[in-house]
């Protein structure tokens, strides 16, 4: 009969008390708290008894049972660290092909891993400039039309919040507020140059660190119409003479240059090419709607408080003042709150925000990969490093023999990897720099948010990660290592089970190309579903059309220019270009129903021209001036939405719906198409009619050559407008740049997917390298005793391509359901996932892993077995 | 020297080991302390004082022999040093010196 096993105290405790108690102490401890363990078993039970036990062990933990710290040992390993550099040398050199792999490997990954560092510290140190950065607040605003239940989340508020929050926060320390859009031509004396400005109060070069060069930070942007520039916009305007005290013409208005201030640094998140003070707007006559509570589109306000606080703490107060202030709307409600500054850049994606934003999760996302990556190349270490082992367990015997401790075989260890991690950083630190040329280059974007500048920080932040991949690559051969027994390596070092771990290595290999076939799978769907965006069928044809913005000048005179190009095939004007993202919005009503529809102002030639298909009626018949339209044209969702006529197209036709305090009939319903982007399902729209709605032109061109089209447009473009730079776009290009962010985002996770495919075949190189090698004395025997080639290889093999049928069985499904059910939910109108890419990605993986296995197995197996196994 | 004077709760122990002649070690002294007393002994306080004891080099240990018992580990067994002897003694003089002093004094009348 089997004996009932014994009750023992929990091992980790135990191994806790030998952790921390002297070894003088120990024995008769551990006999004791034995003796108390078995006594309570039997008077409480075993659960009590080791809970007991835990306590007791815990008590125990006293200044006098505690053991002394022993620097003698720290000692040595910097007596030893001499012989650690020359035997890690000589190991190195000696195994050229893994030295190579590994440093090879560590080096691609980390150099990944810098350029991830590099964004994150110039994510976290936007605004550092600004020395109030930790106690500055930006106020934002969520806001929900009546009737409806979806909030809007704004970067932008309310004038009139910075003009009322004083009086709900007293401690708010300083208060300003700014205005985005101002855009026009300045007039010096005899130049006129494009100007980006924004509008901003006097206290905002107070609440901003933003040097002047010239000027009195009290009164500069104080009066009406003063103009402060950056140095780089003075210059531009009046090149070397003093800027100060002159006077710009905008339109009809004159401006005074009252400051200059220093050129706006890369990574703070507001930008500007000049100020214009805030009172401007009010000059001569207060205008109203600028400071109305409902006013929240273009206006951003900032406080400063004596010092950081939990910005929520203050939000019982500005709660009370949004209630206060929304009894004086009526068709929406508006609530402010605070975003700490620090917050903004990384603060999410809200509406109207000025500056860069990075989604945390994106920035997550991207140090997950480098980390995976740089694992994979940890793994490669590890794996090829206990594979070895036998090689150097002679080294690591002399030495215990001699007088190492375990922590010394460890030490020597680490400090090994961690050289190689460092050695591996130098080669690391020059890929960077091109990587980060690449980067920047990769969208004209990017260079703008990020400078990626080599800090001192980053600098050590670099080492730091070679430091700590040089321990996590060095962690698992180390403690093989210290634990070998050295008796057994001095007596017989073949009877070392070198494949005794096996199962972890094989786990590992698995894992790394587990991880590569998702990459590359999640590469090829993504790029199948960018494929789709762009080339959607939008519901109208977008092909051979040039939009051109007006910038100012007059449509119709420009439209008769350029029918006069003979490749210009139509010419149609309109307020925006849809199906690029962007939205303009007004509110219809339909009998006692009013909800907001987007709109875009067209004129009589803009649906034929994008080939709109009608689904009853027809195009605008009527001319009318701005003011007093007649006629509107919606979609099918528009008549969903409102139930106008039971949805049926035909008879809504001459149905009257109210927009913009005008009564319009329905004269043409359209199909519907995308108007924002297809991120979004289609939403009600309509179109309006405007005969000049100055914004675009849509040209469209039938051309067998392009940049001669584009050419005489330009010149025509000269002819009116010599300020302006032409803006004209071919539509097809605009959609791609509109999904822009999904080709980079592709572009960064198929980098990534094949360096991991290269790092883990370098790893899988190494081990089959490695196999062959240690089993060519029994392929010869093999051989010798009438085993074919073919056999041998197969034999060879097996259990490599084992491991990668089962990364692709894990793989592909997790790829599938990971897109399936998380990333394409988000995409109403995106492609079904083909199987075939996801194959074809692995089969890929497959064949390149099989021509490594196959390259060294076939040149084993045919190895002449006599020369093998004569030098026995 | 500090160690010069023993504490109530040492010279218990330190009589306890003295009592128990060979067998003293830290579970027996506690069951034994037990008994004499009627507190609970914890084992922790007496590991403590015993610690104390042997620095102040008024109780000397040894190991003991192996045994399957304990998990293997062998026992600490304790003695009474000479000058764990000298300082029993010289507290119980000075005690008892006082117990002299004291005139006419009653235990049963008193309680």
């Amino acid at each position: 009969m089997k004996q009932q096993p014994k009750a023992t105290p929990p091992r980790w405790a135990t191994r806790f008390l030998h952790w921390y108690c002297r070894p003088r102490l120990l024995e008769d401890l551990e006999g004791d708290l034995n003796e108390y363990f078995g006594r309570n078993v039997a008077r409480k039970g075993i659960r009590s008894a080791r809970l007991i036990y835990i306590l007791d062990v815990l008590k125990f933990l006293r200044p006098y049972t505690i053991r002394k710290i022993e620097f003698f040992h720290f000692f040595i390993h910097w007596i030893m660290i001499g012989s650690y550099f020359k035997t890690s040398r000589r190991s190195l050199v000696r195994n050229k092909l893994f030295s190579l792999i590994n440093i090879v490997g560590l080096a691609v990954s980390m150099s990944v891993g810098l350029l991830v560092i590099s964004i994150v510290s110039d994510l976290y140190s936007y605004d550092d400039f600004q020395d109030k950065k930790d106690r500055t607040y930006r106020i934002i605003t969520k806001t929900v039309e009546n009737g409806q239940t979806s909030e809007t989340n704004l970067a932008s508020t309310s004038i009139r919040v910075g003009e009322k929050i004083k009086e709900s926060v007293p401690a708010i320390e300083d208060v300003t507020a700014m205005r985005v859009g101002f855009s026009g031509d300045a007039k010096v004396s005899n130049s006129t140059v494009p100007i980006e400005a924004t509008w901003a109060d006097n206290s905002f070069l107070k609440v901003f660190k933003f040097p002047l060069l010239k000027g009195d930070l009290e009164t500069a942007l104080k009066e009406p119409q003063s103009l402060v520039l950056t140095e780089k916009t003075a210059e531009k305007l009046f090149g070397e003479s003093d800027a100060l005290g002159k006077t710009v013409r905008f339109d009809s208005t004159i401006y005074t240059v009252t400051g200059v201030v220093q050129n706006v640094p890369k990574l703070s998140h507001i930008n500007f090419q000049a100020l214009i003070s805030l009172s401007s707007i009010d000059a001569g006559h207060k205008d109203a709607d600028l400071h109305s509570w409902a006013n929240i589109w273009q206006n951003y306000v900032y406080v400063t408080l004596p010092e950081p606080i939990d910005a929520t703490k203050l939000q019982p107060a500005l709660d009370r003042l949004s209630k206060q202030e929304n009894k004086t709307l009526t068709n929406r409600t508006v609530s402010v709150s605070m975003q700490p500054m620090k917050d903004i850049v990384l603060g999410g994606s809200l509406m109207n925000n000025i500056g860069p934003t990075f989604a945390p999760p994106v920035m997550w996302t991207l140090c997950g990969l480098a980390i995976v990556v740089i694992l994979s190349a940890c793994f490669n270490y590890t794996n090829l490093s206990v594979a070895r082992s036998m090689r150097r367990s002679r080294e690591v015997g002399i030495r215990k023999i001699i007088g190492a401790q375990k922590s010394h075989v460890l030490g020597q260890f680490m400090a090994e990897s961690v050289i190689i991690a460092l050695l591996a950083l130098v080669f690391s630190f020059a890929l960077f720099m091109v990587l980060r040329k690449e980067f920047l280059g990769l969208d004209k974007h990017i260079a703008d948010v990020f400078s990626l500048n080599i800090s001192i920080q980053n600098i050590l932040y670099f080492l730091l990660l070679a430091v700590i991949t040089g321990i996590a690559a060095g962690l698992m051969p180390a403690l093989f290592f210290s634990k070998m027994n050295a008796l057994h390596v001095m007596k017989d070092a073949s009877s070392m089970k070198i494949f005794r771990r096996v199962g972890i290595r094989k786990v590992l290999i698995v894992v790394q190309f587990t991880l590569s076939l998702i990459f590359i799978a999640a590469t090829l769907i993504g790029y199948n579903q960018y494929k789709g965006l762009v080339t959607f069928n939008l519901g109208f044809k977008t092909e051979n059309i040039i939009n051109l913005r007006l910038q100012g000048n007059k449509g119709n005179i420009l439209a008769k220019e350029l029918a006069q190009i003979p490749a210009v095939k139509g010419i149609s004007q309109s307020m925006m270009i849809t199906s690029l993202g962007s939205k303009h919005g007004t509110n219809l009503t339909y009998k006692t129903d009013s909800t907001l529809v987007w709109e875009n102002q067209v004129d009589e030639h803009y649906l034929p021209l994008h080939q709109h298909q009608f689904l009853a009626g027809q195009n605008f018949t009527a001319r009318p001036e701005k003011g007093k339209e007649s006629e509107i044209i919606v979609n099918q969702q528009v008549l969903k939405r409102f139930n106008i006529a039971d949805q049926n197209p035909e008879k809504a036709l001459g149905k009257i719906v109210f927009v913009s305090g005008q009564q319009l009939a329905i004269v043409g319903v359209v199909k519907d198409f995308h108007y924002g982007s297809l991120e979004n399902r289609i939403e009600p729209v309509m179109f309006r009619y405007s005969s000049e709605p100055d914004r675009y032109l849509n040209v469209k061109i039938v051309s067998q050559d392009l940049p001669a089209t584009l050419e005489s447009i330009q010149k025509v473009w000269r002819k009116l407008d010599k300020v302006h730079e032409l803006d004209a776009k071919i539509y097809d290009e605009q959609i791609e740049e509109a999904y822009a962010q999904f080709s980079l985002i592709l572009k960064i996770i198929g980098f990534i997917a094949f360096l991991a495919i290269c790092i883990a075949s370098l790893g899988l190189f190494g081990m089959v390298v490695f196999t062959t090698e240690t089993k060519l004395k029994e392929i010869s025997i093999r051989k010798v005793l009438g085993a074919s080639e073919t056999g041998l290889i197969y034999l060879l093999c097996k259990g490599f391509l084992l491991l990668l049928v089962i990364s692709t069985v894990i793989a592909l499904p997790v790829t599938y359901l990971f897109f399936d059910k998380v990333v394409l939910t988000k995409f109403p109108y995106h492609q079904a996932i083909s199987i075939t890419d996801m194959l074809g990605g692995s089969l890929i993986v497959m064949l390149l892993a099989f021509l490594l296995i196959g390259s060294q197995t076939v040149k084993a197996a045919r190895n002449n077995p006599a020369k093998v196994l004569k030098s026995e | 020297m500090k160690g010069a004077n023993l504490g109530e709760f040492e010279e218990l122990v330190l009589l306890t080991i003295a009592s128990m002649a060979s067998e003293a070690y830290s579970v027996a002294i506690c069951d034994e302390l037990e008994k004499y007393t009627g507190r609970t002994a914890k084992l922790g306080v007496v590991h403590s004082a015993l610690n104390r004891l042997e620095e102040k080099g008024m109780a000397k240990s040894r190991l003991g022999e192996a045994t399957s018992a304990r998990g293997g580990k062998r026992k600490r067994f304790y003695e009474v040093s000479h000058a764990g002897k000298v300082a029993l003694v010289k507290s119980k003089e000075v005690r008892e010196n006082i117990w002299r002093n004291i005139p006419g004094f009653n235990l049963e009348g008193s309680i």
